[in-house]
Parts: C-alpha cells; sequence; structure tokens
C-alpha cells in the first residue's frame, strides 16, 4: 500500500491520520510549517502563487522525502486558484523526482460518484461502507472536539491570570484527544479537554475587546501561516471569534450549506451579490455580522495576491464606513519577521480600546464559557 | 525641574527628546541609527543629558519604533508604545484638532485617520518601500545632490516630468531614461516628488478619508518637494509641526507622563547606563520545528531582554 499523506492545517492532522489509518493506509504526518517548509515551498512554487500552494509545496516534499507516494487533499469550488493546485503540486513533485500521486476531494453534494470512487481508493482494508461511515462519524467526533476546544483557548486566553497558561494547557489536553480511539474515549477526551482549558484560572473582571476574523481558510486555519496572530491577540487581551473552523467549511460542503453559511451570504449580497471564488464573499458577510453583533473590530487575513480577498479588501472600506466598524487586513507572504505586525495589531488594539472608552464602558465577561 | 523622556528607534534614524511639564521641549536629537541600535541609543543618551540644563530630573521614559522593545529594556521605560499611537498622540499636542496624519519616515510609511481626537483608521505600507525616505536618500546621493537641497529642487521646477512610482526599481530606471533624454535635473526630481505622493495616496492612503487639518511629519517632512505635491494632489494645506522628525519620540515622551502620573514611580535607569556594556547574541532554539531566531539582548553579564521566540519558552530572563 502506498504511503499516504495530507496537507497540514492546524490541528485537524489528528483526525485525518485516525481516519487514513482506520482504513488500512500507512500515513506520513505533515510536518508543522517551518523554515524548511518555507525554504522548499519558495524553490519549487511558481514565484507569484499564494503563500498556500507554497506551504502545501514545501510541506509535500518535506513529506515525500519521508517516503510519502500518496497525497490526498480538497479541491477548490469557485474561481480560485486553488481549484488546480493538487493538480498543479502532482506535477512540480513529478518532475522534481517524487513520483507521486494526488487524490483531490471534490465537493461531494456537487460531485457524489467521484467521491466513492476516491473514498474506495483509500480503502485499503477493503471496509464495509457501513464500516467506513463509522469510521467518519469518529473522526467527525475528534474534528469536533479540536475545534471546540480551540474556540474556548480563544475566550480564555485573553482572561489567563498567568501569561501562556492558556497554550500551555492546551498543548497538553490536544494529546488527550490525539490518543483516543473509540468513540467513548474521544467524547470523554473531549469533555475532559474542555474542562482542564476552562479551569485554567482567569481574571474574570478584566475587560477584553472582541475581534472578528475573516479571510482566506488556509491563512485562517494554519496558525504558522499567519504568524499566530490568534495568540498574539489573545496575549494582548483581545477574545478573537474566528468565522471558518474545518467542522463549519466542511459541512457546508458536503451535505447543505448551514443557516449561518446562509446569512452571511445575505449579508454580503449588498455588496457582493455572488460567489467571486475563495472566500470574498464570506469575509465581506462576516464582516457585516461581527458589526451587527457588536464585536470591536474585524481582521481579515490574506494571501498576498489572492484575487478574492483583494476585492474583498475594497468593498472592506466601505463596509467598515457604513457599520462603523475598525476593519484592518494582513497580506501574508514568505515573510517570518512577526514585528511588523505586532506594531499593526497593537495599534489597532488602542484604537479599538480608545473608540471603545468614548463610546461606553467595555462590557465584562459574557455569560457562561 | 521635572522631565519626561522619549525616545524613537527607527530604521533610519533614532530619534531622543526629553519634554517639560509644560510639553516644551528641553532637548531633542535626530541621529542615524546605521543599523546599530545600541549604539545609537547609548550615544544619543550621553548627548541629550549633556544638552539638558542642570537640575532636570526625568520623571518617565517611553519607547516607540521598530527598536522600542530594546530601547525600552535598556532605559527601562514606562511604556513601550507602537510608532502609530506615538504619533498620532504627538500629532495631536501641537494641533488638537487633527483629522489626518501623514507620516513618511525611513522605510516605513503611514497615515492616521482621527477623529475627535482618538484613532479611528491608519494604515502602514505593506509589501512596497517606494516612496520613503531611505529611497530619496538613495536617489539623492546617486544625483549627488546633498539631501538637504532635493527639496527646494524640486519646487523650482516649471515642467514635472512623469515617474513612475510604483516601485522604486521602475523608478530609477525611468529617472535614468528621462534624465538622459535631457530632461532638466529640477523637473526630475519634481516628477519624483509627486510620483512618491501618487504612490502614497494609492497605496497607504488607498480608500481613506483625508479631511483637513492634516499634520505631515517624519524625515520626509522636511522635503519641501514632496509637501508641495501633496498640496497639489490634496488640495489641501498641509501643515508640518516644527518638531516634524522627532514626533514619534514626543509622542512616547507624554505617553510616559501619562502612564507615570497613573502608577506614580518610573522605572527609568537613568543617563548613567549610557556608561555600561550591552552586548546581543542571537541562537536557534531547537525546541521545535519552529526554530525561532531567539535574539538577546545582554547589560554587563546580565540578560535583559529575549525576542524571536513563539511561545513562552524563553520568557523568564
Amino acid at each position: 500500500m502506498p504511503k499516504v499523506t495530507f496537507p497540514r492545517m492546524g490541528e485537524s492532522w489528528r483526525t485525518f491520520k485516525m481516519l487514513m489509518n482506520d482504513l488500512g493506509n500507512e500515513v506520513v504526518v505533515p510536518p508543522r510549517p517551518n523554515k524548511r517548509t518555507l525554504d522548499y515551498g519558495v524553490r519549487y512554487a511558481p514565484e507569484f502563487a499564494c503563500l498556500p500552494l507554497k506551504i502545501l509545496m514545501g510541506t509535500y516534499v518535506e513529506t515525500c522525502l519521508e517516503g510519502a507516494e500518496l497525497i490526498v487533499t480538497s479541491g477548490g469550488s469557485g474561481p480560485c486558484r486553488a481549484g488546480l493546485y493538487g493538480q498543479l503540486h502532482k506535477k512540480i513533485l513529478n518532475s522534481i523526482g517524487f513520483p507521486v500521486d494526488i487524490i483531490v476531494f471534490e465537493a461531494p453534494k456537487n460531485h457524489p460518484i467521484d467521491f466513492l470512487r476516491k473514498v474506495n481508493r483509500l480503502n485499503a482494508s477493503r471496509l464495509s461502507y457501513r464500516a467506513i461511515w463509522e469510521c467518519i462519524k469518529r473522526g467527525w467526533e475528534k474534528l469536533k472536539y479540536l475545534d471546540d476546544v480551540e474556540k474556548l483557548t480563544h475566550v480564555v486566553r485573553p482572561r489567563e491570570l498567568e501569561k501562556g497558561a492558556t497554550t500551555r494547557v492546551y498543548r497538553r489536553v490536544l494529546e488527550w484527544i490525539d490518543i483516543a480511539y473509540t468513540m467513548s474515549e474521544i467524547k470523554e477526551a473531549g469533555e475532559a479537554a474542555l474542562q482542564a482549558i476552562r479551569s485554567v484560572p482567569q481574571d474574570a473582571e478584566r475587560k477584553v475587546l472582541k475581534v472578528g476574523i475573516v479571510g482566506e481558510i488556509y491563512v485562517l486555519l494554519e496558525p504558522a501561516s499567519n504568524l499566530e496572530i490568534e495568540e498574539t491577540l489573545g496575549i494582548l487581551g483581545v477574545e478573537v471569534h474566528r468565522s471558518m473552523f474545518l467542522t463549519g467549511w466542511t459541512q457546508d460542503n458536503t451535505v447543505k450549506e448551514t443557516s449561518e453559511t446562509l446569512s452571511v451570504k445575505d449579508a454580503a449580497a449588498p455588496y457582493i451579490p455572488l460567489c467571486i471564488g475563495g472566500h470574498g464573499q464570506e469575509s465581506v458577510g462576516h464582516t457585516v455580522l461581527y458589526a451587527k453583533e457588536g464585536y470591536d473590530g474585524v481582521i481579515q487575513l490574506a494571501p498576498f495576491t489572492c484575487i478574492p480577498e483583494i476585492v474583498a479588501r475594497t468593498i472592506l472600506n466601505r463596509v467598515s464606513r457604513v457599520h462603523n466598524i475598525p476593519v484592518l487586513t494582513f497580506f501574508l507572504d514568505e515573510q517570518t519577521g512577526k514585528a511588523g505586525m505586532t506594531t499593526r495589531l497593537e495599534a489597532f488594539v488602542d484604537l479599538m480600546r480608545r473608540k471603545k472608552s468614548q463610546a461606553g464602558a467595555l462590557h465584562a465577561r459574557p455569560e457562561v464559557v | 525641574m521635572t522631565a519626561y523622556l522619549g525616545i524613537d528607534v527607527g530604521s533610519v534614524s533614532t530619534n531622543i527628546v526629553v519634554i517639560n511639564q509644560a510639553r516644551e521641549i528641553l532637548a531633542a536629537l535626530y541621529i542615524r541609527t546605521r543599523g546599530r541600535p545600541i549604539e545609537a541609543i547609548l550615544s544619543g543618551l550621553s548627548e541629550t543629558a549633556g544638552l539638558l540644563p542642570p537640575g532636570v530630573e526625568i520623571a518617565g521614559a517611553g519607547s516607540t519604533g521598530s527598536g522600542r522593545y530594546l530601547a525600552g529594556v535598556m532605559v527601562g521605560a514606562d511604556v513601550i508604545k507602537n510608532e502609530i499611537t506615538a504619533h498620532a498622540v504627538a500629532a495631536s499636542m501641537y494641533v488638537p484638532d487633527v483629522q489626518t496624519v501623514i507620516e513618511i519616515g525611513g522605510q516605513d510609511s503611514k497615515i492616521i485617520i482621527m477623529r475627535n481626537g482618538i484613532v479611528t483608521d491608519f494604515a502602514m505600507n505593506t509589501v512596497c518601500a517606494a516612496g520613503t525616505g531611505s529611497f530619496l536618500d538613495q536617489q539623492a546621493s546617486r544625483l549627488n545632490i546633498p539631501i538637504a537641497d532635493f527639496g527646494e529642487m524640486a519646487l523650482s521646477s516649471s515642467a514635472p516630468v512623469r515617474i513612475a512610482g510604483r516601485c522604486t526599481v521602475f523608478a530609477e530606471s525611468d529617472m535614468i531614461h528621462k534624465q538622459q533624454m535631457g530632461h532638466k535635473l529640477s523637473d526630475i526630481i519634481n516628477g519624483l516628488c509627486e510620483a512618491l505622493v501618487r504612490n502614497y495616496l494609492n497605496n497607504v492612503g488607498k480608500g481613506k478619508e483625508i479631511l483637513a487639518p492634516v499634520v505631515f511629519q517624519g524625515g520626509v517632512a522636511a522635503n519641501a518637494g514632496i509637501k508641495a505635491a501633496f498640496e497639489r494632489a490634496l488640495k489641501l494645506p498641509i501643515i508640518i509641526p516644527k518638531q516634524f522628525s522627532v514626533m514619534g519620540a514626543i509622542g512616547a515622551a507624554q505617553l510616559a507622563r501619562e502612564e507615570v502620573e497613573k502608577t506614580g514611580r518610573t522605572n527609568f535607569k537613568g543617563f548613567k547606563i549610557a556608561g555600561l556594556p550591552y552586548r546581543t547574541s542571537s541562537f536557534e532554539c531547537g525546541g521545535c520545528p519552529n526554530n525561532c531566531e531567539i535574539a538577546e539582548i545582554y547589560e554587563e553579564d546580565r540578560v535583559i531582554g529575549r525576542w524571536g521566540a513563539r511561545c513562552q519558552r524563553w520568557d523568564v530572563m
């Protein structure tokens, strides 16, 4: 059987590793994107390609060096270059001497037969569809807990009494979820993880700001690609709400769109009435919703040269004015110097704090976490 | 006399000011960083100490600029603030109803939009350094004109030549092309000023509502040609404060004052630190695949600051 690998997006690899193992495949776990990943990515990817393509390029080279022979990834919907990245990666990898193959999963709601054929190809253990379904359900449960725990850290971190405590507990509890296997183990580990994060000593009186994060999916989900912006904001006393998690995105693209996505599209409609590729429409829609929900600001994360986000960026100027919500955009590329980002974040936090103290009292802790 | 110290360590210049309770400038210093921020801070401090009238007691210190953390741990700053807030604070000290701040320094340029005395929006140049002080410096030395004369030369032009402003590489080749065609130097320089302003307004200032009063500060504000080009492009008067080149440091001093008024004490170590030995070193942390590049600074034999880590591993000194 070929050794299988896949892109790394945050902590989701823990789920995919389990799922691929269950289907009978040997897995090469993709390393966390690091300097070596970027070096390979920049060397082998076209110069004007976006950061996600470069990071994945580097990740694939690293996993190929460890013996990966089959890459499993997802396609894209709408006019965004990500849709052809799978094929492009394969061509580049083959041309530099890695005879790998790539399986690109397209949204099953549009390509159901193709989806099943690809699942069969990965089904090395020849499990029945029913057994595969059980594996997927367990994987889904794990993914949901991984997302829920991460969301909770975003709420707890700005209120922690000891700087860095949340991150330390978070790293530990991820391992609990990682080793859990049966459905009941996953539930038990997930609940224990949530409880451990909740128990991080917090200052209930601290006045925190709330910021929504919008933008392109890869740079949103992989902290190594956005210089750990959410953690940095947490330490600056800002509670972040990220507009996209893998579980939410998967739901929208497998079965049918959730009511949440539909309201995002409604909110975006006066500005962008149709899908312009990538997550441009969502970035605008989420910003409108964050403003209506009383958030203090919105941060847009976009890969440098990403067309959908460039379109959204231009429109966000108006959204910001109409809805009176500060918006800050970061275009991310291969630079790893964090100073420029820190300066802008600190200034943005100052801006929001002054705006808020002028407008009235800061809100203390929300309901129950 | 009680006074407050502000230090702005930028890529090109290191500025130090001391202001008193009445916000008067007791000392202002603008020196080149020359890629050696520690030396610049130390020599700047001892020079500043010499400029001060006797009997001045520093009751608070603040740092800003890209080297603010370095300066902060060296002098014992009471406040370490980003340069956007520092510049906004300084601008509103001189022009209380300021609505737009244009700041162009050595390697970055920013726009700060203020309404009713608070910052409501800002932007900094992101992926391009065209239109900043370093490029003007570089062109002045290529043309062998003292940078101080650059602005006056631009003003003497009667027919500006169009220069591409999108990118310094294109701008330079455009300038060379026009110069070889025989255009007058003053016209080319004026064209460059217009190109820089166009680039600034299209990039940094894109989508921002620029309203008067407009305050222009940072080293580039010394250039009368750029000021005139801004006035032509915006059709608004441009105010340049007298202390335009050290506004960041003034903002830092003012913020230090606000801070010590709250805390009632200062962490400032005194001008004596100018005599202490400082050194830096760096290493790659191998704790995880991040391989963070950690830089540390020593005061005598003690580590007083570390940067570059993406986790808290190196936070304990």
